[in-house]
């Protein structure tokens, strides 16, 4: 059976979510090979055995961890060589795009990103769903060239377990100097306490104008934390400072799926649903009835945040003592 | 320094976008294009670059005719010149194709730096300064929210999910930039009348030396077999806050499962 390979996404100790949900997805297309970058894959390894990884190819050291994208996509690169896999599964996080992207180069292959589901084809290979134009369109696509480089969005699939060995073996790819070209002389980590990250969360709570200022973010923060929920921001929060950049959703920031997101105080512009369309279930509070989210909403309240929120969290926190 | 800063003209998106029915490819001709708007992030970044260290800024474009109104405006903010690769055998063309296009083109005008946005608002894949920086065999230095350059040395702050990192290369390189990065300037009359007489140089495939069957749809690594627009949500319930909508709220979270 032919391989696929599985970049994993992890934080060097944790294997995040997406990594079981990549490899869920691989299995229905040959047996999954996972390529851990940076030093912990003996850490990692028991999930990865949960999730069908058959084998775990590891590259360390100080070029592939304090790198750029190259030296995740000569590995790659060496090992699509070397394995001849059905298909290379990434996640679709900022990096995980740039690094398909960097492979698809390389080995002269039709890449696809953001899928939202991935499915075989009639006549073999893969068809994978993307949502596009702001979640207005859905479309299916196939790769024509090479090996298909799929990069999945997080939260896209259920993870189902389904044991393997995940065998570690080295990936054994020389890096050339070009993949040495850049290097992360720093790693600055923002407060972000003890929430889970944006794209992985099951639940995101975000807060948009209607917060009004900075300071009641902790408002947005308190009900996040009430559902261990990550939090986010509109457009217009982060560009007025009230809450930093990374956590923007929408077409020029973040793309969330997650099985619950709740737009506080945000109106929805195009640009804001463009990130958070795909999500499973969503909850508006606004207090403006006529504001575009409602037409999206699950379920909304039309009101004032600064009733409504504080009223919801005390709620949460009372149901879940219970 | 010689910037180049890649521009690209999407389709609005305040419009309804859509693909076309015959080929699955974007349908430019019904919506009003823009310049994509990460790509005056990255404009605004080569003139301050040039007005620091010296040197000229070039734009360069892939795309149909209609794409020169978006190079227009690059020039009206302060750009010194223009290249637009036009020829009807690019349309279709995907990712893979587009960056091969684009590095022909920057490998015979040669650069210190190209600057591109960090996505485009239609494709949004957010690959080309990766797949240009392979092709070019320079270092990418992408998804970056502040550039500083010293000399032939480049520094950036990399957004990541946990905050950012601090990434050392040198030039001649590749970027990509986000919005945090700084403010775009709007063009002023004088930087609109003047760009009416700046110099934009058009190439075809066969000008920048790119091979007619390796181009366009036809040749795309990727495919589009069907689209089809998402059913609209089923309309949820919508509740007055009358005092009570937080419990009402945590009542369909709990019906829900979600508490």
């Amino acid at each position: 059976m032919a391989e696929v390979l599985v970049l994993a996404e992890h934080d060097g100790e944790t294997v995040k979510k997406v990594t079981g949900e990549l490899l869920t997805l691989a299995r229905q297309f040959g047996e999954p090979s996972v390529v851990w970058l940076g030093g912990g894959a003996e850490g990692g390894r028991e999930r990865l055995a949960e999730f069908g990884a058959a084998k775990v190819y590891v590259a360390e050291g100080s070029d592939v961890e304090d790198g750029v994208v190259a030296p995740a996509a000569e590995v790659l690169a060496g090992l699509v060589q070397r394995t001849s896999p059905a298909a290379v599964l990434l996640a679709a996080t900022g990096e995980g795009k740039e690094v398909a992207g960097r492979l698809a180069v390389k080995t002269n292959s039709g890449v696809i990103t953001d899928a939202v589901g991935l499915a075989p084809g009639d006549g073999g290979g893969l068809v994978a769903e993307q949502s596009i134009f702001g979640g207005a369109i859905v479309t299916a696509s196939r790769v024509r060239t090479g090996t298909p480089i799929v990069a999945v969005r997080p939260n896209s699939v259920a993870a189902e377990p389904a044991p393997a060995a995940a065998a570690i073996e080295p990936a054994g790819v020389e890096l050339s100097d070009a993949a040495r070209a850049v290097r992360i002389t720093e790693r600055v980590v923002a407060e972000r306490g003890e929430r889970p990250e944006l794209t992985e969360a099951a639940i995101v709570v975000s807060g948009g104008r209607g917060v009004g200022n900075a300071e009641n973010f902790a408002l947005i923060e308190t009900l996040a934390d009430s559902l261990g929920a990550a939090v986010g921001a509109s457009r217009a929060a982060t560009d007025a400072g009230w809450y930093p950049h990374q956590f923007q959703v929408g077409q020029t920031g973040k793309t969330v799926s997650p099985q619950l997101y709740m737009a506080v105080g945000i109106s929805g512009a195009i640009q804001h649903r463009a990130g958070m369309q795909t999500a499973k279930t969503i909850m508006v509070i606004n207090k403006d009835p006529e504001a575009p989210i409602f037409e999206l909403a699950d379920f909304g309240v039309v009101g004032d945040l600064f009733q409504v929120v504080p009223q919801l969290t005390e709620q949460i926190k009372e149901r879940s003592a219970n | 320094m010689n910037i180049v800063v890649l521009v690209k003209q999407v389709p609005d998106t305040w419009a309804e976008r859509t693909l076309r029915p015959d080929d699955s490819t974007l349908d430019r001709a019904s919506v009003d294009g823009v310049i994509n708007e990460l790509d005056e992030y990255a404009i605004e970044e080569g003139l301050r670059l040039a007005e620091a260290h010296g040197g000229e800024v070039t734009i360069l474009t892939m795309g149909p005719e209609k794409a020169s109104e978006s190079i227009r405006k690059a020039l009206s903010m302060g750009a010194d010149k223009a290249i637009h690769l036009i020829d009807d055998g690019l349309a279709g063309s995907d990712g893979l194709q587009t960056s091969a296009a684009l590095a022909a083109v920057l490998g015979r005008t040669g650069f210190d730096l190209v600057i591109a946005g960090a996505e485009s608002t239609d494709a949004r894949m957010g690959v080309m300064a990766a797949m240009l920086a392979e092709r070019l065999g320079v270092p990418q230095v992408s998804l970056a929210s502040k550039v500083e350059v010293d000399g032939t040395q480049l520094t950036i702050h990399r957004q990541t999910d946990y905050g950012y990192d601090k990434v050392a290369a040198s030039l001649p390189a590749v970027i990509s930039v986000v919005e945090k990065i700084n403010e775009p300037r709007y063009p002023s009359f004088k930087g609109i009348m003047a760009a009416k007489k700046k110099p934009v140089e058009t190439l075809s495939l066969a000008d920048a030396g790119i091979d007619p069957g390796q181009a366009g749809l036809a040749a795309a690594a990727t495919e589009v077999i069907s689209f089809a627009k998402r059913p609209p949500r089923q309309a949820g319930t919508v509740v007055k806050d009358e005092g009570d909508g937080g419990v009402k709220a945590a009542e369909f979270l709990a019906a829900q499962k979600f508490i």
